[in-house]
């Protein structure tokens, strides 16, 4: 069943075409990697999510009913941050808490206000004010907040944000266990590409606006074809040799080196193509990651 | 939405910015009573410098009711500039800090936050009219005693009863929470407009002091707007201190001299306070979230 089902999405600032057409959909339980460059449309189509921004056209449905007509149930089943974790400098973390709780229809005990503390790591520091915090201290209430009220949709923009590397590991096995565990759904977006592709189920990559990639993680990354980086000691008669021979189809359009993406058993060939025309052969990596299919298909987009 | 209008009290009361404004009222009432108390009666003696020769006043002239009178028309004019510091603040505060974003996605609908703010600041600012009150008045009272309220008009005087004052101090303040709910409406309006904290206060004190001028221009190209402005109607929470004569010239116990004037006001501020609040509610509910 569909969670997020949207449909033809647009959003326009004057001239500028931010969300274009965009289409997709988050099945319930799965953790939804949302993908795209710093400007590309991510952040404006949560906020159209959560009707903080009004779209130019297109329609979104929460839970098989429609955000315009729905928007005030829908929301009592989402829980969302959006990019920075601003609060109540005034405010202690409980109050935080308290606070977005009365705003639920639900009931929502003490215990379980201490659960989700728990739960971020800020059951100790729960009674000093906001303003004494760190920035991964705030991402951390920030995503209490989005928890407390035991939402089924979790919408995370950059929720790793200012996290140090323990708390994003910490944050990271959250989001697993929410939709493993507790069969939630998770739309998550961030620049942390590893991060997406470690706890990501499926991902969607935005680019100027308009989707570019779609699909379960394991398919886009095909382990079949592998991402070979060549560094040799000479660039353009390696670039020569690959665009005179079979391997032409495989060069990737990138700057920081030469990148091709082949079937992994024909990678002896290039080696042997390499060597049989003279060039120093530093050496032939070969990843298959996510970051790596995120720079093709965005750079081949533009 | 009584939760809203809860959260949002307890908001506006764990912010210190809140307390400045019931400080500052505090210290300027204490200042002009010390200094009334220590040299009241030279006030009181240039006041009435002009009726010495054909009247001769008798009892406390100086009493708790004439302070009151006194201090409001020193501080009605200041206080909206008060209300302003929270009121203009409300919606335009949270975008600059970015909770909006976070209210926003409560199940709850932009125009209830709008209206749940708005009453939460209009508590605020009854609250505060009740501190003035208490301190203008009551503490007045206590210090300076009760007696007669002597008052000097432009050209007449005014002499009411002392067990005729009090209704009409409630019936003022009564009057002065329509003229401060006014600004806090126009303030709010302010604070829907803009997505920072100075310009929503610095746009709303001037509005109130560029209509004052206008209210008190004696200008005939300006005499056709000045009943339409909020600002002509604010102060006239003094038509409860005008009294009904005899044809012996004696006052009327319990009458004011000109209620339709006051009805007029009322009703003159309330529609402010309704468009200013309709459109705020308006502007808030097309705005796109994006700070």
């Amino acid at each position: 069943m569909a969670v997020i089902q949207v449909q033809d999405l647009s959003k326009h600032f004057g001239t500028l075409k931010a969300v274009d057409q965009l289409s997709f959909s988050v099945n319930a339980g799965e953790v939804f990697g949302f993908l795209g460059q710093n400007g590309s449309g991510k952040s404006t189509t949560i906020r159209m999510l959560l009707s903080l921004i009004h779209p130019t056209s297109g329609h979104i449905e929460l839970f098989g009913k429609s955000m315009e007509a729905n928007r005030n149930v829908i929301l009592e089943e989402v829980g969302a941050i959006i990019e920075r974790p601003d609060l109540y400098p005034y405010l202690t973390a409980r109050e935080h808490l308290q606070l977005f709780a009365k705003l639920r229809s639900k009931q929502i005990n003490a215990a379980r206000i201490n659960e989700t503390l728990s739960k971020v790591g800020l059951l100790e520091r729960s009674k000093d004010k906001v303003q004494t915090f760190s920035l991964g201290m705030k991402q951390r209430l920030g995503i209490a907040i989005a928890l407390v009220h035991n939402p089924s949709l979790i919408i995370l923009d950059e929720p790793t944000n200012g996290l140090d590397p323990q708390g994003i590991s910490d944050i990271r096995n959250l989001i697993k266990q929410l939709a493993q565990q507790e069969g939630k759904t998770v739309l998550v977006s961030s620049h942390l590409l590893s991060e997406i592709e470690q706890m990501a189920t499926q991902i969607m990559i935005i680019h100027k606006g308009q989707k570019i990639a779609e699909g379960p993680i394991q398919k886009l990354l095909d382990p079949n074809k592998m991402v070979v980086q060549v560094k040799t000691t000479n660039d353009a008669q390696t670039l020569q040799v690959i665009l005179s021979g079979s391997f032409s189809n495989y060069l990737l359009q990138r700057t920081d080196g030469i990148h091709l993406r082949m079937p992994d058993d024909e990678i002896p060939l290039l080696n042997a193509s390499l060597v049989n025309a003279g060039v120093g052969l530093i050496s032939v990596e070969t990843r298959n990651s996510l970051e790596d299919y995120f720079l093709q298909v965005t750079s081949n987009s533009n | 939405m009584k939760e809203i209008i809860s959260i949002e009290l307890y908001k506006v009361f764990r912010r210190p910015r809140t307390y400045i404004a019931f400080g500052a009222i505090a210290a300027l009432i204490m200042v002009i009573q010390f200094g009334l108390k220590m040299d009241g009666q030279s006030y009181a003696g240039f006041l009435m410098k002009d009726i010495n020769d054909t009247l001769t006043v008798d009892g406390n002239v100086l009493n708790g009711y004439l302070i009151c009178y006194i201090l409001l028309q020193l501080l009605l004019v200041h206080v909206p500039l008060l209300v302003a510091l929270i009121a203009a603040d409300m919606i335009s505060g949270e975008a600059n800090l970015g909770t909006l974003r976070l209210l926003f996605t409560t199940p709850y609908s932009r125009t209830q936050w709008v209206i749940g703010k708005f009453v939460a600041a209009s508590i605020y600012t009854i609250v505060l009219l009740i501190w003035l009150a208490f301190l203008a008045l009551f503490v007045s009272m206590w210090i300076f005693g009760t007696d007669d309220l002597f008052l000097m008009k432009s050209n007449y005087v005014v002499l009411i009863q002392e067990k005729d004052v009090l209704w009409r101090y409630v019936g003022a303040f009564v009057f002065a929470s329509f003229s401060l709910l006014t600004v806090t409406s126009l303030g709010f309006l302010m604070s829907s407009i803009a997505n920072n904290s100075i310009g929503p206060i610095v746009g709303t004190m001037s509005a109130i002091v560029f209509f004052t001028i206008l209210s008190t221009l004696n200008i005939p190209l300006f005499s056709i707007i000045k009943p339409y402005l909020f600002t002509t109607h604010m102060n006239n929470w003094k038509e409860f201190f005008d009294i009904k004569v005899d044809e012996n010239n004696e006052a009327i116990y319990g009458t004011i001299l000109n209620i339709a004037k006051i009805k007029t006001s009322l009703i003159v501020l309330t529609l402010h306070i309704i468009l200013f609040v309709t459109a705020s509610v308006i502007i808030t509910k097309r705005k796109d979230i994006l700070s």
